[in-house]
């Protein structure tokens, strides 16, 4: 993992520090092993520690797909929710259409590449210029594919075949629901083909060099506009990835993704904001932070999800504004 | 010429509460709660450049102190206006503290967060606050009496955002908007300017939630303050091209007229048709004028520029 934030977690701008601080490592460490003795001593602890990672794992692929818009373009798409639920829905016309899931699963990812790159050329490249107006847009394609999916499909649930069957393994007492341990391996999964596509790729290459010096990208050769439409497209897959996962607990329906933007949000900027490894790290955390805190502190009813993650985001910005794996930016007047 | 202008405006405001009948009321209603919070929204982000995602929020706290001092205590609605208003002047200035460290993207975030965060507070706490439910204000008002209350805050909301924003304080502002080193070089406080602007526009979003939660028959629920009251906000705001006062009228026809207008139409009037039209326009709107109706009038004032070269603070 460190290999994946040095290659990607270089800024755009000069930096100062960098991305991996020891203190940072030790602190993600002892969690681990804070994990790990919790789950060995309580078989409820490891449960709700199994099942937070599954759905860090979902927060963590939605703020991957964040991170990656914002670090080409330091906008934050708030449709992303919305084009993962969008995408959702997709593939459960797919499946209805006589697909099975998985086959459903592996043609959404392209038509969730094409629609997010088209959004990008369509209506993003025009305003880019100014990141109010970006948000603006994203913001109307918030409504707007919200609008679309309630007329399509209507605002009631929908169920999808559940992906991983609903066999519980056990495990010294201790109860896994298979669902959760494939959600968590296709979410992390992901994040790994991204990765890999980021280092070994030409295209991974020229993204990088987007990212990090247009101008200079631009007069190698690389073509930067072209390069922002793939950022969109990625982000949208992985945005799809997290809608379909999200599904097997959450079911259908057009707000499904809205509060996962929250937490995604959260676990993006506890991650810093501009590290891809960061996101996917804050995006565990948080998982398996909400999961135990709503366990074992009384006043943590589910209502106080949303507020806690809310507070997590707060605290991390004013207490540490560039999260784990952010790098202190040196502002110019 | 601007004063011609607003005592025209305010002329055909009156003249439409004797010609409206009670449903269009209602609209014009709508038309004036928007008005009141993009107006406070326009202070923030407009005029001190501190994007809010999440002044929902703060019609949700407005909304709910209204209905509970009518609900519990059974004060006159009236009165619980100001009331409002100084409750979320308060929470105001307690986001705008963290706002002190933030900025751009970072405070969208925090902001939108917020705007979440708050419609849970009911559920948690259903006891006092009614839950999903919501909770009933003591008394119900009439389309009138709405009608005239909300334009005659409207007014005084437009009245006292013009008083503050064209002295002293609204050159602080625009100072810290156009670049917050330079101002604060100049001698601008930051704190307190910052806290200020968050204070006084949190203050009208909450009175334009009070009147949102009298103009839903005196419910206040959870539901009615969503994510998409606070994104409609928001694009009334850029609708009508930020930082400017005239503009807001604009933005608050365009997000209280153009759901109830596009409902009027064949296919697209069912209630998600009009979330399509909305959004499309939204988006079709930020592609042609980025810079909003005002920015586009702005465009064809040719003593903006001289006005620039003259005093270098007023732009």
């Amino acid at each position: 993992m460190v290999g994946f934030a040095e290659r990607l977690g270089m800024k755009r701008k000069s930096a100062v520090g960098t991305g991996f601080s020891l203190p940072v490592i030790a602190l993600i460490a002892a969690a681990a092993i804070f994990l790990v003795i919790g789950s060995l001593a309580s078989n409820i602890f490891a449960q709700q520690t199994v099942a937070g990672l599954a759905q860090g794992a979902i927060f963590g692929s939605l703020a991957l797909a964040l991170v990656l818009i914002y670090r080409a373009t330091e906008v934050i798409n708030f449709a992303q929710g919305e084009m993962a639920m969008a995408t959702t829905y997709i593939a459960y016309q797919l499946t209805l259409w006589g697909l099975s899931y998985w086959l459903a699963f592996f043609v959404t990812l392209p038509i969730a590449f094409v629609l997010g790159a088209l959004v990008q050329v369509t209506l993003i490249r025009p305003v880019q210029s100014s990141i109010i107006a970006v948000v603006i847009v994203t913001v109307g394609l918030f409504i707007l594919i919200d609008g679309v999916v309630t007329w399509i499909w209507g605002a009631d649930l929908k169920f999808m075949k559940a992906p991983f069957g609903n066999t519980v393994y056990h495990a010294g007492g201790v109860a896994f629901s298979r669902q959760d341990i494939g959600v968590l391996a296709v979410s992390i999964l992901s994040a790994v083909v991204l990765w890999l596509l980021f280092k070994f790729t030409k295209v991974g290459l020229g993204m990088r060099a987007a990212a990090l010096r247009p101008a200079a990208a631009s007069l190698v050769g690389v073509r930067v506009n072209w390069m922002l439409a793939v950022g969109w497209g990625l982000a949208a897959t992985l945005g799809a990835v997290s809608g379909l996962m999200t599904e097997p607990t959450q079911f259908l329906q057009p707000t499904m993704m809205q509060a996962i933007l929250l937490y995604a949000f959260a676990a993006a900027v506890l991650g810093g904001l501009e590290s891809p490894a960061g996101a996917v790290v804050g995006g565990l955390a948080l998982g398996v932070f909400l999961n135990l805190i709503g366990q074992y502190v009384g006043i943590a009813t589910p209502e106080l999800r949303l507020p806690i993650a809310f507070l997590v985001l707060l605290l991390v910005l004013l207490v540490k504004p560039t999260g784990l794996f952010g790098r202190k930016q040196v502002r110019r007047v | 010429m601007k004063f011609a202008a607003a005592g025209f405006a305010a002329a055909v405001v009156v003249l439409l509460g004797f010609l409206l009948d009670g449903y269009h009321q209602g609209l014009a209603v709508y038309v004036a709660i928007y008005f009141i919070a993009i107006l406070g929204l326009d202070i923030v982000t407009g005029y001190t450049g501190q994007i809010s995602i999440g002044h929902g929020g703060f019609m949700a706290i407005g909304g709910y102190t209204t209905a509970m001092l009518s609900h519990y205590e059974h004060w006159n609605l009236l009165l619980t206006l100001p009331a409002s208003l100084a409750v979320t002047f308060l929470v105001g200035v307690l986001v705008g503290i963290p706002a002190l460290r933030l900025s751009g993207v970072y405070l969208a975030l925090v902001t939108f967060g917020f705007a979440v965060s708050i419609p849970q507070l009911p559920l948690k706490f259903s006891k006092l606050l009614g839950g999903s439910n919501g909770l009933h204000t003591a008394h119900s008002v009439t389309h009138l009496w709405l009608y005239v209350v909300s334009w005659s805050c409207a007014g005084v909301a437009l009245l006292l955002a013009w008083l503050l924003l064209r002295g002293r304080t609204g050159r602080a502002f625009r100072a810290v908007r156009d670049s917050e080193v330079a101002a604060a070089s100049s001698g601008v406080a930051l704190p307190i300017y910052k806290t200020l602007a968050f204070g006084v526009s949190g203050a009208l979003a909450g009175v334009a939630g009070s009147l949102l939660v009298l103009a839903t028959n005196g419910f206040a629920q959870p539901s009615e303050f969503g994510v998409l009251l606070s994104l409609q906000i928001l694009i009334g705001a850029a609708v009508a091209g930020l930082g400017s006062l005239w503009g807001v009228i604009l933005g608050a026809l365009f997000v209280g007229l153009l759901p109830s207008v596009s409902a009027s139409f064949p296919v697209i009037g069912s209630a998600h048709g009009q979330d399509v039209v909305f959004g499309l326009a939204v988006i079709v709107i930020m592609l042609v004028l980025p810079n909003g109706v005002a920015g586009l009038l702005r465009r064809f004032e040719p003593s903006f520029k001289t006005a620039i070269k003259r005093d270098p603070n007023t732009s």
